[in-house]
């Protein structure tokens, strides 16, 4: 745990601390793009402890992982094609991407109430990073008003995960 | 005696249908939610009355007040529930505690 921890919380920190601040901040291609990349790797981190995990507290918690980020995604998708906009690959989605890759291959080294607290313990570190993230830049560099609100509930949403997290941390102790 | 009835009898319903409070029909009452809240709720709510839970949200929600009711909102849904009893209901959505309101239903 101590090892693998700080692991995750750099990944995740790096990855989105070079998101461009607001002034000259990414595109709405790219912030489309790096929406989707952290909602999928969130959906894919659930997925992966619904496989491993027999703790009924964390399937449920990654079972509402899949189902809320999934509908955000959905409804992503369809907005970029409403608006014609082609999201746009760029290196905070890559470095997520790396990131999210290197922890799945440290969780699946984990069995038991290892994984389940290494899984509830990112889930806290990542939707806390994401939602600084939303809050400082993504949302603030948005120029369509309707990517604009699906970010805005997004961040209402992942917010709430945040909370459901840490309760649920609490509870691994 | 006989002649009296009919008099009785029509003075006994002139007073029953005067005097009795004519019950009101039930309302419904429609509350949106939409981007993670509850919208607006209704005031003048009475057992007997149905709320429509209209879920706009893309999102699975429900309206659960601990020991009363715990109704599933699934995304795009409408869900009609009647109110049966009086009471001020606190509610929350199970899955997003956040949200969260509270519904006043009188007699």
């Amino acid at each position: 745990m101590k090892f693998i921890l700080p692991a995750i919380v750099a990944a995740g920190a790096l990855a989105l601390g070079g998101v461009a601040t607001a002034a000259d901040g990414p595109t709405d291609p790219q912030i489309a793009h790096i929406a989707y990349t952290a909602g999928n790797i969130d959906v894919a981190a659930a997925k992966q402890a619904l496989a491993k995990s027999h703790n009924a507290a964390v399937r449920e918690f990654a079972s509402e992982m899949v189902r809320d980020h999934e509908a955000v995604n959905d409804k992503a998708l369809a907005l970029v094609k409403e608006l014609k906009v082609t999201p746009e690959d760029n290196s905070t989605s890559q470095a997520l991407t790396k990131g999210a890759a290197e922890t799945h291959d440290k969780l699946a080294k984990l069995d038991g109430s290892a994984f389940d607290k290494a899984y509830v313990a990112n889930e806290v570190d990542f939707h806390s990073t994401v939602n600084s993230a939303l809050q400082s830049t993504l949302i603030p560099s948005a120029h369509n008003d309707k990517l604009k609100s699906l970010l805005e509930t997004g961040l209402t949403l992942f917010r709430e995960h945040q909370m459901h997290a840490e309760h649920l941390q609490a509870t691994l102790k | 005696m006989r002649r009296r009835m009919p008099v009785f009898a029509a003075a006994a319903w002139a007073l029953l249908l005067t005097s009795a409070p004519a019950a009101a029909a039930p309302r419904s009452f429609t509350i949106v939610i939409d981007k993670m809240k509850f919208g607006a709720l209704p005031a003048g709510v009475h057992a007997g009355d149905t709320i429509v839970w209209d879920n706009r949200d893309m999102f699975r929600h429900s309206a659960t007040a601990k020991g009363a009711f715990d109704i599933d909102l699934p995304a795009g849904k409408v869900v009609k529930v009647r109110m049966k009893r009086d009471d001020t209901f606190a509610f929350v959505c199970k899955y997003h505690p956040g949200m969260k309101g509270v519904l006043k239903v009188s007699k």
